[in-house]
């Protein structure tokens, strides 16, 4: 990595960036780059149909729902840093407990991959799972195979089953609990990422 | 116990007099008379002991497993060599000379087989190929290592004195190094399905143990190449050929059991007709593959282990419910009991003076290189994948997977096929293959378990699915594929999308029938698991619940498991059970929207708690019934059914009562029609778009007024309940109104009310439960009635628009 040391320079914030997402350098900056050619205006962010450029996308059921979660509350840009951030969610977690506390505070942790997954649902971002957000992601997952009237019976059996409260919908502590046996770390990490 | 022994050793001096004394049994040239009966042993000997030893290892299997306690300490394999051992002694204390033994004819196509097949079909797809790669290294790599080191540090050995006067070739080393590296199959199965360590390393030790075949094939088969054409020919196109074989023999024998694989899916999606020998199609295209590779020279195993990973997906959904289950079983059952023959024997073959041959340093040294090679193997290859493994293997995983390296029958089957032409020393080597296999699977089997729990092992969780989860889980697989799509790197979920992309739209499309295709969700599969269980739940609560003889009854005809005849309810049950029956066979496995009724069932009893506790009582009692009804229907169809009956029951316990109260008010007939119509209503409930329920209505509410008619005390013909009434006039009464009619069910209905009703079905019957509110002493209902006409216009449109259902809550 020849242009390193400048290409690091480029990245405002690199060393914040590496300490806050667990990230290497040699990863950022392949990122960076990545950025760089997703954003074809050469603009410094990223908007929705540069998300949308890419075909892969489109033909993922949940696709838009992804990349809304890049865009947070309201906002129609992304940056590089928070680019990055929500990628970190993808990272593989750190099996090694025995560094410092703030291992609870990297994205790639397991209550931040739940996070991410739980506003996937949640579109609303009203910290609840509401059956008719379930009822749409059902929709788009399974769709074309399933009728109507089982979609309802599915949400309803699934918001049956997590639903602690019994508010008719899911919070985080529910969701979170409902998935407890679940192997979080690998089902939500991208090996390269690492 | 003593019968049995004594029956055994007559059999076995029946076979061994058979031998020797021939003329005994005579031939027909010296007969005198006509005999009576003969004794005809020669006849059926082959037979005769071949199904005598299977019965003799089974009732060792009985015997066995008779004690639990002992069985959890001492995995059962252990034990059947033992008793093995002990058969042996019995045989040669009678024969003097072993005369049964395990010989690799019977092995390798007899006994082997099933167990793979059954290991291949019951192979958790997913897991294996995600590890894959690891099992490849370790099952090529390490079985190379293991070989190679064996063979060099024993020949080293010899080389320096260790072994006495033991003069065995290096080549020959080699070779008895490469049937002594392989892990087995059997063996593992045997030791680790007591123990349950979590998934990753079982299919790691497992799927090694599978995969290791090719490599141990080709090793075999080149070493015994060599060491027949000795030392000086090898030369570099030789070790080359070696190679080059390997990779034909693990592709090619891949790809055989890949070919049969799809020709039984093939095969599956025609076989609609013969279901009944559907499953046999299995079992002989499995064997036939086998075969097909052992003629080719291939590896077999892995021929028959990829024809049953291969064709599981594909014959579990194009076949039959009942022939997947017959698949299920009759293969568990056959691998089972040849797990138990090929331990039984291998304690048999034991007991065997003519074929040990002791060497102290021989069999030792083998013993603890075999050991020390496979740890330092595993850990060294381990450390070498983690690093590229998205989830490392602990180090307490690493310990139970060299652990877990166990030798069994495999090895000895080879060690038996040793030509002793070429290799004087084979019966040592015999010796030692056996001891290292009873060291493997008797001790380390036996100290498997406890070292599991010593060290902490994660242990395979049971796993309750919750819809949540598998919901969550497909997510995440969209969520990968689209951030991989971002990051812009191929990897490999990327892969495993275009894999499955590939595998729904053209393997799935050739392979399976339509039918089948269509109900190919995971999603959707727990779902129809989780309603089973409810289902099954439900019968069993209410088989518990004495009381609820309702809910008994109709369960036991609900139950479309055993087609039950149902006792107390005459010919309508008959034609009821009858129908069932019929509907059960004509599967629609695809279950409709009970659960959500029953949500709504919930919350109607929960709001009609405030209002009144009579009420409360009957709809209650209604409601349960419901509840439980919709849990186990199929269909609209069977709802309408069910209802009908429990509706007849209802009356009649009611009919009982109702002879004590002597109000004039109202008769029987109204709670029937309220009941007939409630059960439309709830019909309309369930947001359904399927017309086709509709027409099922009609029908079954036909034949729920034949029944009512029928079975009416008073015998008043009641024209209401005539098959003409047509469906929509049945539905003009909403469910809110007929249920909380119930109550008015308490109260006689007078003969001109019950034979005034039906007079003008249209206008009538939307008047009838106004007539009764005006009488009925329920205020409750009193207040229902401008609702009627709104809730009857809405009735008018069909089909009604699904969220109806909050509506109709909002009055019971």
């Amino acid at each position: 990595m020849g242009s390193s040391s400048s290409s690091r320079n480029k990245i405002p914030n690199a060393q914040e960036l590496m300490r806050q997402t667990g990230f290497s350098s040699a990863h950022l900056l392949r990122l960076h780059d990545r950025f760089e050619s997703l954003d074809r205006d050469n603009r410094g962010y990223l908007s929705p149909d540069d998300f949308e450029a890419l075909g892969g996308l489109a033909m993922n059921p949940i696709g838009g729902r992804i990349i809304e979660a890049f865009f947070s509350s309201g906002q129609d840009t992304v940056d590089f840093s928070s680019f990055v951030r929500i990628l970190a969610h993808f990272r593989p977690t750190d099996r090694n407990r025995n560094k410092e506390g703030t291992q609870q505070e990297l994205p790639s942790s397991r209550t931040r991959k739940l996070k991410f997954a739980f506003q996937l649902y949640d579109l609303d971002r009203d910290g609840k799972i509401s059956r008719e957000e379930l009822l749409q992601v059902l929709r788009a997952m399974l769709g074309l195979q399933v009728t109507e009237e089982q979609l309802q019976s599915i949400a309803e059996r699934a918001i049956q089953e997590a639903d602690l409260d019994k508010d008719d919908a899911i919070s985080f502590d529910e969701f979170k609990k409902s998935l407890e046996k679940m192997d979080i770390d690998t089902k939500m990490s991208v090996s390269f990422l690492k | 116990m003593n019968s049995a022994i004594w029956f055994f050793n007559f059999v076995v001096r029946l076979s061994e007099s058979s031998h020797s004394n021939e003329s005994q049994h005579g031939h027909s040239s010296n007969i005198t008379g006509i005999p009576i009966i003969s004794f005809k042993w020669h006849h059926v000997e082959t037979p005769y002991l071949v199904a005598f030893w299977v019965l003799v290892s089974f009732l060792g299997k009985l015997v066995i497993e008779a004690n639990h306690h002992v069985t959890s300490v001492i995995p059962e394999s252990a034990l059947l060599i033992c008793f093995g051992f002990i058969l042996g002694g019995m045989i040669w204390a009678a024969d003097k000379v072993q005369t049964f033994r395990l010989t690799p004819t019977v092995f390798f196509f007899y006994l082997l087989p099933q167990v793979i097949l059954d290991a291949g079909y019951h192979m958790p797809n997913k897991l294996f190929f995600t590890n894959l790669g690891g099992i490849l290294v370790h099952a090529v790599i390490g079985t190379c290592w293991n070989a190679a080191s064996l063979g060099l540090s024993l020949w080293g050995c010899q080389m320096g004195g260790a072994m006495g006067d033991l003069d065995i070739g290096l080549l020959q080393y080699l070779l008895f190094g490469s049937l002594m590296a392989a892990v087995d199959p059997v063996a593992v199965i045997a030791v680790f399905e007591q123990v349950h360590v979590n998934d990753v390393l079982f299919i790691m030790v497992f799927g090694e143990s599978l995969l290791n075949d090719g490599v141990t094939v080709v090793l075999f088969n080149v070493f015994d190449a060599f060491v027949s054409l000795g030392g000086p020919k090898i030369d570099a196109a030789e070790i080359i050929k070696g190679i080059v074989s390997f990779f034909v023999v693990a592709f090619g024998g891949s790809l055989v059991g890949l070919v049969f694989g799809l020709l039984i899916s093939l095969l599956t999606r025609c076989t609609k007709n013969i279901q009944i020998i559907e499953p046999g199609f299995i079992f002989v295209l499995g064997y036939l593959s086998y075969l097909t590779a052992e003629m080719l020279s291939l590896s077999a195993i892995l021929s028959i282990v990829f024809c049953g990973m291969c064709c599981q997906k594909y014959i579990n959904a194009n076949m039959d419910e009942n022939s997947v289950q017959t698949v299920r079983y009759a293969m568990k059952a056959f691998a089972n009991g040849s797990e138990t023959i090929i331990f039984v024997f291998l304690g048999i073959s034991a007991i065997d003076k003519v074929i040990w041959v002791w060497n102290t340093g021989f069999i030792l040294l083998t013993l603890l290189f075999v050991l020390v090679y496979r740890f330092i193997g595993v850990f060294f290859l381990t450390w070498i994948l983690n690093r590229y493994r998205l989830v490392p293997l602990e180090f307490v995983d690493q310990v139970i997977m060299s652990y877990g390296g166990l030798r069994g029958a495999v090895a000895y089957g080879l060690a038996v096929m040793l030509d002793e032409n070429k290799i004087k020393e084979k019966n040592l080597m015999v010796c030692t293959t056996l001891i290292v296999v009873y060291f493997t699977v008797i001790l380390q089997g036996i100290t498997m378990k406890p070292l599991v729990m010593w060290l902490k092992v994660k242990r395979a969780a049971v796993t309750e699915v919750s819809l949540l989860e598998k919901l969550t889980n497909k997510m995440f697989n969209h969520t990968l594929v689209a951030i991989e799509d971002i990051s812009g790197q191929i990897g490999h979920n990327y892969m495993r999308s275009k894999w499955k992309y590939f595998e729904e739209n053209w393997m799935s499309w050739i392979l399976m029938k339509p039918s089948a295709r269509k109900k190919q969700d995971q999603v959707f599969d727990v779902f129809h698991q989780l309603n089973l269980k409810d289902a099954m739940e439900y019968v069993t609560e209410g088989e518990r619940r004495g009381s609820l003889e309702f809910v008994r009854n109709e369960n036991s005809i609900i139950d479309f498991k055993k087609k039950s005849e149902s006792e107390s309810f005459d010919i309508n049950n008959a034609n009821m059970s009858n129908d069932h029956g019929a509907m059960s066979t004509t599967r629609d496995p695809i279950p409709s929207v009970s659960l959500e009724m029953h949500e709504q069932i919930m919350k109607a009893v929960r709001e009609a708690e405030a209002i009144n506790a009579h009420h409360l009582l009957d709809q209650h009692l209604y409601k349960s019934r419901k509840q439980h009804r919709h849990r186990f229907s199929r269909s609209h169809f069977d709802i309408n059914r069910d209802e009908k009956e429990v509706q007849e029951i209802f009356q009649r316990t009611m009919r009982n009562r109702l002879k004590s109260f002597t109000s004039a008010k109202m008769g029987v007939k109204p709670p029937k029609t309220i009941v007939k119509h409630t059960q439309k209503e709830q019909q309309q409930k369930m947001p359904n778009g399927k017309s086709m329920d509709k027409a099922k209505t009609s029908y079954s509410g036909d034949e729920g007024l034949y029944d009512f008619s029928f079975v009416h005390p008073a015998g008043i013909e009641n024209p209401a309940f005539m098959p003409d009434l047509d469906p929509m006039d049945l539905l003009q009464i909403p469910p809110w109104l007929g249920e909380s009619e119930l109550d008015s069910s308490m109260v006689a209905l007078s003969h001109r009310a019950q034979v005034d009703l039906p007079r003008t079905p249209s206008n009538l019957r939307r008047l009838a439960p106004l007539r009764i509110s005006t009488r009925s002493t329920d205020s409750f209902t009193l207040e229902n009635i401008p609702d009627t006409q709104q809730m009857d216009s809405d009735q008018l449109q069909p089909p009604p628009p699904p969220p109806r259902p909050p509506r109709d809550d909002g009055y019971v």
